[in-house]
């Protein structure tokens, strides 16, 4: 019987005939955690006398989600992290460098790697091929210490994919659908694994909106196979000698099979406060919008910068809307700078922030007021999470948002391509 | 373990956003301060009326969204006995059996707001005393109850060098 994705890198990384349902203890080929969950797996670390990274050049410390620190608690949080990082080796990724998914994918996930990171999007990296799942900080915490974590072999759904976008659809649109059709709880514990002709067509920034938002799904992981679209990815940050191919085997066994005609689908939102609350475009355009977040894990790399500025080119923002852009690296963020894309998004009226969460986790940067409505490109609406549980949260691909920042309302990208 | 106490009943979907607040993200490293403030943007009230032994009771996909590790441990902190709900997200639900949150997934529709509940985690039993009947649970899971037994992942991990589940 054939393995799935899933079964076949928790098989190579225990050593053992991984299968659906089973426990395995598994190698970490990398452990990540950021300023949020980091200080309390370093605390947990330092209380049962564990200080030490087992594969310090494979442990990251990310210091993203409030860099910069907006206030005293957060700074001493951040001492934490660059001294564990001191003490033990391990690498950490400061202030404006970006988002740790998107780190993760251009500087350390491989194809074939056991992942693990205190946050939940941690999954982003299984567009590479990488089994990536996130954990809580004291799991996350004996990873990087002893280098081990134990994990059940999730059943697998295969999420196939097939025909093109029509214009101004893209797959965050598809992700959203597909959270919509599959419910936030429909794959709790299982992987997602996104194949089909559409997605083998994907760039591999598409391809990370996809992996990313497997948890909203309730899902542990959300896989790609490792191709040559992986390859001309990993060599274009520099690291080819990185790839390796990987795919399911043709016998498989999968849990269930969720199919998605791309050419069928329309432009797609979330409504709050849930991810699977889903709705066409047609259904929510008009709702008034007070401010537009451009960025985030999810949608804040270039190919989502371009699309918005190509939409904002010569245009300027809705009197009534703040336009708010976070490069979601600073690797993003100097590619966008060379090609001009920075300078159209402010000249349109655009606030462009350092690379990092932002405004996504209501931390600093973009906090709604009571009553007013956000529509963004990040991955979660839930009731607070921007900061105010009064605030409204619609979740969108990048040219929904940039149509709507010209309009002030929920718009229909395809007007503007 | 056993524990009765007062039943507060909660919805659908409570995210870990409603539990520990990203707003209230610069209390992370300081839990005793961020107990005071846990479920707040679901139930104001919450925080400042729970007794000890009280229980959360939560509807489908509880503790879904993001892996702080500080919501369930904050559950605890304000002093909850057990989290019981119809179904738990995946992350939440293995967080809060690695630092001793008892959570255990039965039919929550036959509790009300404030009926009197008496929980027996290891043998998995739901008494509502106020409405005088028994609720069937879900068995945790064998890897679950090891962990439970050994005091946490913590105390696995210490007690056999490593996992050995
Ligand atoms: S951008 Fe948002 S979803 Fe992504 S890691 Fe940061 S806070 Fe989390």
């Amino acid at each position: 019987m054939g393995k799935t994705l899933a079964e076949k890198i928790l098989s190579d990384r225990s050593g053992a005939d991984a299968r659906a349902g089973d426990i395995v203890v598994a190698e970490v080929d990398a452990a990540l955690v950021q300023d949020g969950t980091g200080p309390l797996a370093v605390e947990e670390l330092r209380r049962i006398g564990m200080e030490r990274a087992a594969k310090p050049e494979r442990t990251i410390l990310f210091i993203d989600h409030a860099a910069p620190s907006p206030r005293k608690e957060l700074s001493n949080a951040h001492k934490t992290l660059r001294e564990f990082a001191a003490k033990t080796g391990a690498i950490l990724s400061e202030v404006n460098e970006g988002v740790c998914h998107q780190r993760m994918v251009e500087s350390y996930a491989r194809p074939g790697d056991v992942i693990i990171g205190a946050d939940s999007h941690t999954c982003t990296s299984g567009a590479v091929g990488a089994f990536a799942t996130g954990m809580g900080s004291t799991d996350v915490a004996l990873g990087i210490a002893s280098g081990k974590t134990w994990l059940k072999v999730p059943e697998t759904f295969l999420i196939k994919a097939t025909g093109k976008f029509q214009k101004g659809v893209y797959s965050k649109d598809l992700i959203l659908h597909l959270i919509g059709l599959i419910g936030a709880d429909g794959a709790t514990y299982k992987a997602l694994e996104f194949a089909g002709d559409a997605v083998e067509a994907m760039s591999m920034s598409e391809r990370f909106t996809l992996s990313n938002m497997a948890v909203e799904a309730g899902a542990k992981t959300g896989i790609c196979a490792s191709d040559a679209t992986t390859r001309a990815y990993l060599e274009s940050v520099g690291r080819g000698s990185d790839w390796k191919p990987l795919e399911a085997d043709a016998d498989a066994v999968y849990e269930r099979v969720v199919e998605a005609d791309l050419s069928k689908l329309e432009p797609t939102v979330s409504k709050p406060h849930t991810v699977d609350n889903t709705a066409t475009i047609s259904e929510v355009v008009g709702t008034k919008v007070d401010q537009v977040f451009i960025g985030t894990c999810t949608n804040g790399r270039l190919d989502d910068l371009r699309v918005a500025a190509s939409i904002l080119k010569g245009k300027k923002r809705a009197s009534g809307t703040r336009l708010l852009v976070c490069p979601a690296s600073k690797g993003v963020y100097l590619d966008a700078l060379a090609e001009g894309i920075i300078a159209t998004l402010v000249e349109a009226g655009a606030a462009v922030v350092n690379p990092g969460c932002g405004a996504c986790v209501g931390v600093h940067a973009g906090i709604l007021g009571d009553g007013e409505v956000c529509l963004a490109t990040q991955n979660r609406n839930f009731k607070g999470r921007m900061g105010n549980p009064e605030g409204f949260i619609y979740l969108s691909s990048p040219a929904i948002a940039a149509a709507s920042a010209i309009e002030g309302v929920i718009a229909d990208p395809r007007d503007y391509l | 373990m056993l524990f009765k106490g007062k039943a507060w009943k909660f919805g659908d979907d409570i995210s870990t956003d409603h539990i520990a607040p990203g707003r209230l993200f610069h209390l992370r490293t300081n839990l005793p301060e961020l107990a005071k403030h846990v479920l707040e943007d679901a139930d104001p009230e919450f925080a400042s009326k729970v007794q000890p032994g009280d229980f959360v009771v939560g509807g489908r996909n509880f503790g879904l969204g993001s892996s702080r590790e500080h919501a369930p441990r904050i559950i605890k902190l304000a002093g909850v006995g057990a989290v019981l709900a119809k179904s738990f997200a995946r992350i939440f639900y293995r967080n809060a059996i690695n630092i001793g949150l008892p959570v255990l997934t039965c039919d929550t529709d036959q509790i009300d707001a404030g009926d009197e509940l008496e929980v027996d985690i290891s043998r998995g039993e739901v008494k509502n005393l106020t409405k005088g009947i028994s609720i069937k649970t879900t068995a945790l899971p064998d890897v679950m109850i090891k962990i439970l037994n050994d005091g946490g992942i913590v105390e696995h991990f210490k007690k056999h060098k490593g996992f050995a589940l």
